[in-house]
């Protein structure tokens, strides 16, 4: 027994949560037009791209935080934070990997990412985020040969100036909300990917964040473009060291599909969650919207959120062009003192636009969960459908679980469908498991990866055995 | 192989075994009969080890205090309990639940798991014998089953994991003369010198294919009285009402 209970807190202690000891070029604590200035400047960035900083940096001052979400947090103070942090090994940049800190390198096969010749392997290209800068991207010269852009966002503000310029903020406007107008102003890196007219990305696009710095908030800023006929699945990671402080981890990811085009967007979060007890734990509050501009486009999320102290955010579809298709697949687990209040947002603008929405909530220990979505349909969305499926999984007596469902159907041609479940896994479904010879944890294990399934099974399979792993940790220890 | 001394059991300060003896050796089939309420279910889940009775009294498993084993452990052992409502869990798959199931049990005893093929290959060879739609098993475990299909499902759980003592807690209500059949039949096949059996019921009928070596009248918490085969039948004339 003692040494069960031994091998369950060891699996539990977040295995993420080490730092890396790595000599940091900060910014100047605090939020001002200097700071911003500051990050514009180290990134050598073309005046526009000041300019658009300092346009939301004035919009964001006189924007209020929001307060209406389910999970409070403590007042943060923006001027306590700083906004730029970056492994001073970066500051002249490496050409290529053998130029990279070894120490950087350490960090990530830690991680289990392979930045080297295992990514080779694995056939996954990859983006890392350490803090506030990327550090490296594989397999740049394969892609390229097929006209694929993908690169940290700060190489494309250099090297694609067009682009970005073009379809920066086009999703996300700078006007948007607080802590995407933040964002805006002083984003510092993150992962850029243009597939041109007709081509379909020959494998996974993967990239990982890490935060490694203390009282430094991350702000990233992914641009993702299908360009007409084009197709790409795109893989976003994410860790964090262990700490007691809060860290506020508040990106802004936009995507767009012209006509024919398809973004299939993945992500598996794991950020530091807190201790048992609730202290520390990162703050994940971003922004994902995605516009299916073109007609015939598709967009679809899944997510696998399991990490933070608070994760609050609604990956959301714009359906402009007509017959475009929005997918939202969810998994959502919280434990201990975690929050979450998630969703999406289906905003229906086409002609015959098809979303469907899947989320799966599961709470255990202390925990809140809240699915809040929007479904709107408007009155030129002819013959459009939603289809929205709810389930809620307990865990024990002390966890909540709501549901918030936002309908507006403004035409009588279009039609919403809404199912909703909460269940709760009994005693006596476990005593099932364990006369078969399943632990608690196995059986735990079991009942929710057969709950979770549909969206699981959206994942790349690559992914698919990661997350099945970490839905199975991430409710550890939550019963018996 | 399982012994059974004046066991007691209370759950929320009813009293529902009171002093129950029992003694099983390798190879040997005992049959309990008793009505309703007498504590049968009671019995299987403490043998099995289902948590939240308050128990007294002594049991060996193999000369080892089954009383301290989590319930796991006991399935890792070789006991194996068909649960007279076996549950149902929405979403997981009844062939992910057998491989899950056989493979923890395997792992604990440090044999080798089986892989995808070696299971399938068993699953389809125990389907086959016991005439089990293998269809059923790719539905989600135990959602939508009939009673019957309930019922075998158990069964070809249980020739799976061909435990040492298998306990069967009326597994024959409701099935008709042809599930009853084939149940008695997983039970037979798995019959041999090693392999014991506790078969609860409330009916002679699952004798007649189920030979036991001994039956037990339980009642009012207690085994009132044990016997061979004739003893069934003398229950089925008389009744438990008038028995004693
Ligand atoms: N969880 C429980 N709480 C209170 N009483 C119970 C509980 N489980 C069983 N009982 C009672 O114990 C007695 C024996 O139940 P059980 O073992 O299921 O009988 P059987 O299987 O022989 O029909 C019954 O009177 C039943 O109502
Ligand atoms: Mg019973």
């Amino acid at each position: 027994m003692d040494n069960r209970q031994k091998e369950i807190d060891n699996l539990k202690d977040y295995k993420y949560g080490f730092s890396t000891d790595i000599e940091n070029t900060r910014a100047p604590k605090g939020l001002n037009e200097d700071v911003i200035k500051f990050i514009s400047n180290i990134k050598k960035e073309p005046q526009w791209m000041l300019d658009f900083r300092l346009k939301a940096f004035e919009r964001f001052k006189q924007l209020k935080e929001p307060d209406w979400q389910k999970p409070k947090y403590p007042k943060i103070d923006y001027q306590d934070l700083y906004y730029y942090s970056a492994p001073k090994s970066m500051d002249d940049k490496p050409k290529s990997l053998d130029e990279l800190d070894p120490k950087l390198l350490e960090t990530y096969k830690k991680l289990g990412i392979p930045l080297q010749e295992q990514a080779r392997l694995n056939g996954i290209a990859v983006d890392a985020v350490f803090d506030s800068v990327s550090v490296a991207t594989t397999f740049k010269e394969e892609l390229t040969k097929q006209g694929i852009i993908f690169c940290s966002m700060s190489e494309a503000i250099q090297k694609h100036s067009d682009l970005v310029k073009k379809y920066l903020g086009t999703v996300i406007p700078t006007t948007d909300h607080f802590f995407a107008t933040l964002n805006s102003a002083v984003f510092t890196d993150g992962s850029f990917v243009y597939i041109p007219e007709g081509v379909k990305c020959p494998m996974e696009l993967s990239t990982y964040f890490r935060i490694n710095a203390s009282e430094t908030g991350q702000f990233e800023r992914t641009l993702i473009i299908a360009d007409k006929g084009s197709y790409v699945s795109y893989l976003e990671g994410c860790t964090a060291p262990m700490r007691d402080e809060n860290q506020l981890h508040a990106a802004n990811v936009e995507l767009i599909a012209l006509d024919d085009a398809e973004i299939k967007y993945s992500t598996v979060q794991n950020w530091y969650p807190g201790d048992k007890d609730g202290k520390g734990g990162i703050y994940n509050f971003v922004t994902k919207r995605g516009l299916c501009k073109g007609k015939n486009s598709k967009i679809s999320w899944t997510q696998v959120e399991t990490g933070s102290a608070i994760t609050w955010k609604y990956p959301s579809c714009i359906l402009k062009g007509d017959n475009s298709v929005g997918e939202f697949y969810s998994i959502a687990i919280t434990n201990n003192h975690q929050k979450a209040d998630t969703g999406t947002k289906m905003i229906h603008l086409g002609k015959n636009t098809k979303s469907k929405i899947i989320s799966k909530g599961i709470s255990a220990g202390n925990s809140d969960m809240m699915y809040r979505g929007l479904v709107d349909i408007s009155s030129k969305a002819d013959n459009s459908r939603n289809f929205t499926q709810c389930d809620s999984l307990l865990m024990g007596n002390k966890c909540g679980a709501h549901t918030i469902p936002y309908i507006k159907n403004k035409n009588l041609k279009s039609n919403i469908e809404h199912e909703a479940t909460t269940s709760k896994i009994s005693d006596e479904q476990l005593y099932y498991c364990n006369q078969r010879g399943l632990n608690q944890e196995e059986a735990v294990s079991l009942i929710v990866n057969g709950f979770c399934k549909e969206v699981l099974q959206q994942l790349p399979m690559e992914f698919a055995v990661e997350a099945q792993k970490l839905v199975g940790i991430s409710l550890e220890g939550s019963v018996g | 192989m399982l012994s059974i001394e004046s066991l007691k059991a209370k759950i929320e300060e009813k009293e529902i075994l009171k002093g129950l003896n029992l003694n099983i050796n390798p190879g040997e089939v005992h049959a309990i009969m008793g009505p309703n309420g007498s504590g049968k279910s009671t019995l299987s889940n403490i043998l099995s080890g289902k948590k939240g009775y308050e128990v007294n009294g002594k049991v060996t498993f193999e000369g080892e205090n089954l009383l301290e084993l989590e319930t796991e452990e006991r399935a890792h052992k070789g006991i194996f309990l068909a649960f007279q409502y076996p549950l149902e869990i929405p979403g997981v798959n009844t062939n992910t639940f057998l491989k899950t199931s056989i493979n923890a049990i395997k792992k604990a005893r440090g044999e080798k798991e089986l892989d995808a093929i070696e299971f399938l290959k068993l699953i389809k060879q125990k389907s086959a014998e016991l005439k089990f739609d293998e269809k059923i098993l790719s539905r989600q475990l135990n959602v939508g089953f009939s009673g019957g299909e309930k019922k075998k499902n158990e069964i070809l759980q249980m020739s799976i994991l061909n435990p040492k003592l298998s306990i069967l807690d009326e597994t024959d209500s409701g099935l008709d003369i042809d599930a009853l059949r084939i149940v008695s039949e997983g039970v037979n096949s798995l019959r041999n010198k090693e392999n014991s059996f506790l078969i609860i019921t409330h009916y002679q009928r699952l004798l007649d294919y189920i030979k036991p070596d001994f039956v037990h009248v339980l009642k009012n918490g207690q085994i009132i009285k044990s016997g061979d085969y004739e003893l069934a039948k003398e229950l089925e004339k008389v009744g438990y009402e008038d028995f004693n």
